[in-house]
C-alpha cells in the first residue's frame, strides 16, 4: 500500500495531492530559510492566522455577488489581503509603539484568528450548505482537490522560488548583517517586506493542503533541520527545500494509504521525523556528534593530566585517567609506569616546559595563543624553533631529550 | 563650548568640501527626544587617517551610522566625494561593530568576504574563480587566509574583526569607515588592522575610525574629530588633540594629569 502511494499508484486525487504537497514543501522550506536566518520565524505564525478573516470575508462577498462562495482562487486572494494587513499591523506596532515584536505578533495573531472564527461561525449559521468546506482552511483538506487547485499551488510555488532566486543575495546579506547591508545602500526594510511577502504567498498557497495552523511548521522545521547539516546559508536553503519537499511528498503519500488520515498533520509529522533524525545523527551539529566530541576531548585531557602526573611522580586518583593509561599500556595494573609510559610522560612534561617558554616570549605570540594544554607543540612550531626553545630550558629542570 | 581652530576653518571652505571623501553638515540624530548627535559638521580630509574620539555615549558611532543612512537623521546633509550619498555608495566601505552579529549564522569566512563583492555581482551573476581569488587575497592582507573555510563563530573576536575588514577591502572602496575596530581585540589583530589601514592610506584612500583608546591616537592617526554630542574640535592631531580639547570633550571624566600625559605622548 505504501509503495503504491509513494509511486503514485493510488489514483488521481492522491497523485495530485502528493505532487502539490511536494511542491509546497519545497517552496516553504526554501522561503522559510530566510525567515529563520533573519530570526523572524514567528512572524509566519501571525501571517498564517491573519489569513482566516480574509477567507470568511471573501466567501461572504462572493455569495453576496451571487457566485459560488468556494472558488479557491478568490478565497486565496481574500486570505492574502487580510494576511498582508496583519503583517503590516505587526510592523506598525513594532516600529511605532513600544510593543516588542513578540507581543505585536501575539496580539495580531489572536485578534485576526478570533475575528476569522467569528466570521466562519456566522457563515455556518447562514445555512448555506456550500459553506461547509471553509473550516478545511484551518487544518487543510485535500479530499476534493481539483486539478486546477494543484496547478494553482504549483504555479504559486514556482513563482515564489523564482523571486527567492532573484532576492537571495540581498536577503542573506540583510539577515547576516543588516547594518552593513544598509551601509551598502540596500533597502533593508523593503527587502524584509519582500521576504515576508514570499512567506505570505507560501502560506496562502498552502492553505488548501496543510491549513493555516500547520503551515508554520513547513516554513520553520525544514530550515531548522537543514541547519544541522551545513554551515553555509545557500545550502541551508537548498537542503530545507529538499527536506520540505520530501516531507510534503511522503506525508501526502502516507495519508493516502488509509481513509481519514489527515494530510496536513501527517506532512508535519514526517517533517518532524526528519528533524528528529538530524537532531541526533547529523555530523558536526548533531547531539550524538557533540557527545562523542566531548568524550574524546575529555579522554585527551585525562590522558595528558595522567602523563604529567606520572612525569612528576604524583599519585593518580581518577579512575578514568588510570583506566586510559592502562588501556594504552602506559602503566601496569599496579599503577607503576611502563617504559613506554615513562617516555611519553617525559615528553609531555618537556612539551609543557617548552610551552611555558613560548607563552612568556612575545616573539612567539601567535603560537602562544594556540596553547590549550593539549596541542602537541610540534604542530605549532618548527623543529628549529623547538631546538631554540630547548636551549633555553634551565638544565636543572631539563629533561633529557 | 566649541573650540574652532584655524586649521579647521581652513578645512571647511567650499572648495575643500567638493573633494572631501565625507562631508557632513548640520547633522542631528536623536533617539526619542534627546539628541545623540547635535548639529555636527564634519569634513574628512582625503588620503588621511582620521579618528573620531569622544567619551562613551558621545555619539561617535551614531554620527557614522547617520552619515551612512543606517539610522535616520533628524536633520543634516551628507556628501561623499562631492556627490549625494546614494550616488557614491560604491566608494564607501563600512566595518560595523562586532556586537551586532549573530556568530552562529551559517556562513564561512570566505562567504563573508564574498559579500563585499555582492554589489558588483548584482542579483544573479555567478561567483567565479577570480572572485574567490580576490576574496582570498583580501583575507591574506589581514592574515586570515588559512581560516577561509571556517564557520565564522569558530574565530576569536580579533579574527572576526579582521574578516570584516577583509570584506570591506574586497569592495575596493575609496573611503573606509570603521566603527571601534580595536575594541576587545588582541594585540596581533590590532597590529594587523593598523598596518592594513596604513597601506590603504599609502594608496591614497581615506580612513575614518571611531576610536576609544586615547593612548594610541598620536601613533595611529593624522587627524582627529572630537565629539561630545556636538563637535568639540577637528584638525590635525598636533592641533586638535590637546589637553584643552580633551578637557572640553571629556569634561571631568578624565583626570587633568591623564589628559596632559596623553596629549604629550
Amino acid at each position: 500500500m505504501l509503495t503504491d502511494a509513494l509511486t503514485l499508484q493510488l489514483g488521481y486525487n492522491a497523485t495530485l495531492v502528493a505532487i502539490g504537497a511536494a511542491l509546497l514543501g519545497l517552496a516553504a522550506g526554501v522561503t522559510g530559510t530566510f525567515l529563520f536566518l533573519r530570526k523572524r520565524a514567528l512572524v509566519s505564525d501571525a501571517i498564517s492566522h491573519a489569513t482566516l478573516p480574509g477567507v470568511g470575508l471573501a466567501f461572504l462577498v462572493l455569495v453576496a455577488l451571487g457566485g459560488d462562495g468556494r472558488s479557491l482562487p478568490w478565497l486565496l486572494v481574500g486570505s492574502a489581503i487580510s494576511a498582508w494587513i496583519g503583517l503590516l499591523s505587526v510592523g506598525w506596532l513594532t516600529r511605532r509603539t513600544r510593543l516588542a515584536e513578540d507581543a505585536a505578533i501575539g496580539a495580531v495573531l489572536s485578534v485576526f484568528f478570533g475575528f476569522g472564527i467569528v466570521l466562519l461561525t456566522v457563515i455556518q449559521t447562514l445555512g448555506r450548505g456550500k459553506a461547509a468546506g471553509l473550516d478545511g482552511f484551518l487544518l487543510g483538506s485535500t479530499a476534493g482537490m481539483l486539478r486546477a487547485d494543484a496547478l494553482l499551488i504549483a504555479g504559486g510555488g514556482a513563482l515564489v522560488l523564482l523571486v527567492v532566486l532573484v532576492l537571495h543575495r540581498p536577503m542573506i546579506q540583510v539577515a547576516f548583517d543588516s547594518e552593513y547591508a544598509a551601509a551598502r545602500g540596500l533597502p533593508v526594510h523593503r527587502i524584509d517586506l519582500a521576504m515576508m511577502g514570499l512567506v505570505l504567498a507560501v502560506t496562502v498557497v498552502g492553505l488548501k493542503i496543510v491549513g493555516l495552523i500547520l503551515i508554520v511548521a513547513l516554513l520553520i522545521i525544514p530550515p531548522v533541520t537543514a541547519r544541522f547539516w551545513t554551515e553555509r546559508a545557500g545550502r541551508v536553503a537548498l537542503l530545507a527545500g529538499l527536506f520540505g519537499g520530501l516531507s510534503g511528498y511522503m506525508g501526502a503519500a502516507l495519508s493516502a494509504t488509509a481513509p481519514n488520515l489527515p494530510t496536513g498533520p501527517i506532512i508535519v509529522l514526517v517533517a518532524f521525523a526528519i528533524f528528529l533524525g538530524s537532531l541526533f545523527f547529523a555530523p558536526g551539529r548533531g547531539v550524538l556528534a557533540a557527545v562523542l566530541r566531548h568524550r574524546r576531548f575529555q579522554m585527551r585531557v585525562h590522558m595528558r593530566q595522567g602523563l604529567l602526573a606520572l612525569a612528576q611522580g604524583q599519585p593518580i586518583y581518577e579512575a578514568l585517567t588510570l583506566r586510559l593509561l592502562r588501556r594504552a599500556g602506559l602503566v601496569r595494573p599496579d599503577g607503576v609506569a611502563t617504559d613506554d609510559g615513562r617516555a611519553r610522560a617525559a615528553k609531555a612534561l618537556r612539551d609543557e616546559k617548552r610551552w611555558e617558554i613560548v607563552r612568556r616570549d612575545l616573539t612567539h605570540e601567535a603560537a602562544a595563543q594556540l596553547y590549550d594544554g593539549l596541542r602537541p607543540i610540534e604542530t605549532v612550531l618548527t623543529a628549529d624553533q623547538i631546538d631554540e626553545i630547548d636551549a633555553r630550558i634551565p638544565p636543572a629542570t631539563g629533561v633529557p631529550a | 563650548m566649541t573650540l574652532t581652530l584655524a586649521a579647521v576653518d581652513g578645512a571647511t571652505t567650499p572648495e575643500h568640501l567638493d573633494h572631501s571623501p565625507l562631508a557632513v553638515r548640520g547633522m542631528t540624530v536623536s533617539y526619542g527626544q534627546k539628541p545623540a548627535v547635535f548639529s555636527v559638521d564634519m569634513t574628512v580630509v582625503p588620503g588621511a587617517m582620521t579618528a573620531i574620539i569622544g567619551p562613551n555615549g558621545a555619539g561617535k558611532s551614531t554620527l557614522l551610522k547617520a552619515a551612512l543612512g543606517i539610522v535616520p537623521a533628524v536633520s543634516g546633509q551628507v556628501t561623499v566625494f562631492g556627490q549625494p550619498l546614494a550616488q557614491a555608495r560604491a566608494r564607501i566601505a563600512y566595518v560595523p561593530q562586532r556586537a551586532s552579529i549573530d556568530w552562529d549564522f551559517p556562513t564561512r569566512v570566505i562567504d563573508v568576504v564574498l559579500m563585499g563583492l555582492y554589489r558588483e555581482l548584482g542579483l544573479l551573476r555567478r561567483l567565479r574563480g577570480h572572485h574567490r581569488a580576490r576574496a582570498l587575497e583580501c583575507l591574506d592582507r589581514v592574515g586570515m587566509r588559512g581560516f577561509a573555510e571556517r564557520q565564522i563563530g569558530q574565530l576569536s573576536g580579533g579574527q572576526q574583526q579582521r574578516v570584516f575588514l577583509a570584506r570591506a577591502l574586497a569592495q575596493g572602496a575609496d573611503l573606509y569607515l570603521l566603527d571601534e575596530p580595536f575594541a576587545g581585540v588582541d594585540a596581533a589583530t590590532e597590529k594587523a588592522i593598523i598596518s592594513v589601514l596604513k597601506s590603504l592610506k599609502a594608496d591614497g584612500k581615506s580612513v575614518v575610525v571611531v576610536h576609544h583608546d586615547l593612548a594610541t591616537v598620536t601613533d595611529y592617526f593624522d587627524h582627529v574629530f572630537l565629539i561630545n554630542t556636538s563637535r568639540v574640535a577637528q584638525g590635525p592631531v598636533a592641533d586638535a588633540f590637546t589637553p584643552d580639547t580633551l578637557q572640553a570633550a571629556y569634561g571631568g571624566r578624565l583626570a587633568t594629569q591623564q589628559i596632559e600625559q596623553i596629549a604629550r605622548a
